[in-house]
């Protein structure tokens, strides 16, 4: 209540909006001597995204559409989008790559934006399905404060076709308290023996080859992206066994854990994160014999019919102080340093998001052959269908 | 050439010659359809024979068991209910349409899940038996979808029926239930193969509701045709696949056919085709 002298009286404002509304004065010294344009500035800050935003100033129609991965945005900030540029967020949910990539290369699949993980693009750009990206247009996107390990896939041969938007690891989540005092398992060998004894009827795998046939490869140890053919015949042996002692093969699995139908899954990060944070019982588990390491981003497939919307959607999730609410709520860190110095601590500690050095270490990304492999493919579907 | 035979061309014979093409095919290095004549995709039919059997086990039984609920309801429909009440007892047979059947096969999962219907049966002392995600889920949810599609078409050739039919029935001394055996049954009969036929072919095609009440562990030949599709990708196999189950419902079909017309005597009217 001291310092009035920044406030301008209602007569000089009323002055100064005549003198503007002759055409005596520009906007710009009416809006700066009103205030207004710093109250402007303010609000604009305020709300994320809405910042040094290129778009800000034109239509980008009223709907987006943004093909992505289950339990993986804050409703609250497609809110905020809608309300900052009057274009709704129509939202796609996938189970796996493959369904993504199946889409696209039917054609018309009507996305503006995707979410396609690390080991997908290079097929990506190869098939010519995705859309070289103009940077200018993502100014919130700084490539200093990204991880390489994480946003590197990305770019393929000097062009960036895609940018990052979170990453995170496959293990499991275990329903502790149906252990009946049996110590938690912490490998592959253990997830598939229990779910094929104590845990029979109660175990979901992803509706995924990548994970699931994956994580079979684990039990024998060989890596996650073989597609050696002895090695796979041992795993299809394996999920075989397995399949008449699961409770579902699908990748939406949060519903069936959560109401106790299910008490164990393959399990990826965020989701782990969401249902130990309100199931303190679920616990997530990194396999001791590695498992998947992965990144996800954005992308726009060619011939995306809302262009710029699509374009405004990326780079408003890139805001940082968005990328930091989308992470609070999904449970998946991201790999801007940005985000990182607006997260608490006890999120940066937290062992689900962050798992200690040694368990990432035997982790491996996905790698690109295995998305396009006619035998991992045909393993899948056949074990779906036996 | 008439329009009517053009569009048949452009909506029926050219989407089936493309199927019947690209089943000959090979899959796309990263998926999708490449140029082949091969008989490798018929040969690995076999791969897909569990769905195949599914099919043809559920969908009959599907089929039977729609016809034996809709039956008496259609009857009572008919029948027996108040001609003052009966265009909203009818509305109310169609009501459930006006939801996708997505969200009413969702609202089964619940049901059927561990939070629903089992654990009432638990409360009442009877263990806690497990639903969801079986071949009962799904025949439930079967049932359920399609028993509309059932009801209507007996309900109107029992609606249709000359009552006068079943005085001069009673009139010669027959009991009810003789006269319902001897006139209802036999003349309602058009209806009821009309309604199996439509029930059954979509029921060979369905994928929806074994997706979601079967987990993914109760396979149709319609999941199949989706994963080959939409996963894997594998456009000659899936097209192998489709013309296998095309060929089946041929056989199938015809033969009901046949059957149905000399067990009506020989009537053209008995089924929609």
């Amino acid at each position: 209540m001291t310092n009035r002298n920044d406030f301008i009286s209602r007569e000089r404002f009323m002055a100064e909006l005549m003198r503007y509304r002759k055409g005596s004065v520009t906007r710009r010294h009416f809006l700066g001597v009103t205030g207004l344009g710093a109250a402007t500035a303010v609000l604009g800050s305020a709300m994320p995204g809405l910042r040094s935003a290129a778009w800000a100033q034109g239509n980008i129609g009223d709907r987006v559409v943004l093909a992505t991965w289950p339990n993986y945005h804050d409703p609250a900030n497609f809110e905020a989008f809608k309300a900052a540029t009057g274009a709704a967020v129509d939202m796609n949910v996938f189970g796996s790559n493959e369904e993504m990539l199946a889409k696209l290369q039917a054609g018309g699949s009507g996305w503006d934006v995707f979410v396609p993980t690390n080991y997908t693009i290079t097929t990506y750009v190869g098939e010519d399905l995705i859309e070289p990206l103009d940077m200018a247009r993502i100014p919130n996107y700084d490539p200093a404060s990204f991880n390489e390990r994480f946003a590197g896939p990305g770019t393929v041969d000097g062009k960036v076709y895609a940018v990052s938007k979170n990453w995170g690891t496959t293990g499991f989540a275990v329903n502790t308290s149906q252990l009946g005092g049996k110590p938690k398992p912490t490998t592959w060998k253990e997830f598939w023996d229990l779910t094929q004894a104590e845990f029979s009827g109660r175990t979901m795998v992803h509706d995924y080859q990548l994970t699931t046939i994956g994580n079979a490869l684990k039990y024998y140890g060989y890596s996650f992206n073989s597609i050696d053919a002895n090695e796979l015949a041992e795993a299809e042996k394996l999920l075989m066994a397995a399949k008449p002692h699961l409770f579902a093969i699908s990748s939406d699995y949060q519903p069936s854990m959560r109401s106790g139908d299910a008490w164990m899954t393959i399990c990826w990060t965020g989701d782990g994160k969401q249902m130990n944070r309100d199931m303190p019982e679920i616990e997530y588990v990194l396999g001791k014999e590695g498992g998947e390491l992965w990144s996800d981003f954005y992308a726009i497939p060619k011939g995306a019919p809302h262009m710029d919307a699509a374009y405004a959607l990326i780079n408003f999730l890139l805001d940082p102080a968005v990328n930091a609410k989308e992470a609070l709520f999904h449970g998946y860190p991201t790999a801007d340093k940005r985000v990182d110095a607006l997260l608490p601590p006890e999120v940066l500690n937290d062992p689900i998001l962050y798992p200690a050095a040694e368990l990432l270490d035997a982790l491996e990304f996905g790698a690109a052959v295995t998305l396009t492999d006619p035998n991992r493919a045909e393993l899948m579907a056949r074990f779906k269908s036996a | 050439m008439a329009p009517a035979t053009i569009w048949l061309l452009a909506m029926l014979v050219l989407p089936l010659v493309v199927v019947l093409v690209f089943s000959f095919g090979e899959r796309a290095a990263a998926g999708g359809y490449s140029a082949a004549v091969t008989l490798e995709n018929f040969a690995n039919l076999g791969a897909r024979w569990t769905a195949f059997q599914n099919t043809l086990m559920l969908a009959p039984l599907g089929t039977v068991l729609c016809l034996l609920i809709a039956y008496p309801l259609a009857y009572y429909l008919a029948v027996k209910s108040d001609p003052k009440w009966r265009t909203l007892l009818l509305i109310l047979v169609i009501v459930p349409f006006w939801t996708s059947i997505l969200i009413r096969s969702y609202a089964w999962i619940f049901l059927l899940g561990g939070q629903g219907i089992p654990k009432l049966v638990s409360l009442i002392g009877y263990g806690s038996p497990r639903l969801i995600n079986t071949p009962f889920a799904v025949l439930t949810g079967i049932v359920y979808g399609y028993l509309p599609l059932m009801v209507f078409p007996i309900y109107v050739s029992l609606e249709r029926l000359d009552k006068r039919l079943l005085e001069a029935s009673a009139d010669l001394g027959s009991p009810p239930w003789r006269s319902f055996l001897q006139v209802t049954l036999p003349l309602s009969m058009p209806g009821v193969a009309t309604g199996c036929m439509l029930v059954f072919i979509l029921l060979m095609g369905e994928f929806l509701i074994p997706a979601m009440l079967g987990g993914g562990k109760v396979f149709f030949v319609g999941n199949a045709l989706v994963d080959l599709f939409l996963q894997s990708r594998n456009w000659p196999f899936g097209a192998a696949v489709a013309v296998a189950l095309v060929l089946i419902m041929l056989v199938t079909v015809t033969l009901y056919m046949r059957f149905t017309r000399r067990w009506a005597g020989g009537r053209d009217d008995v089924s929609l085709m």
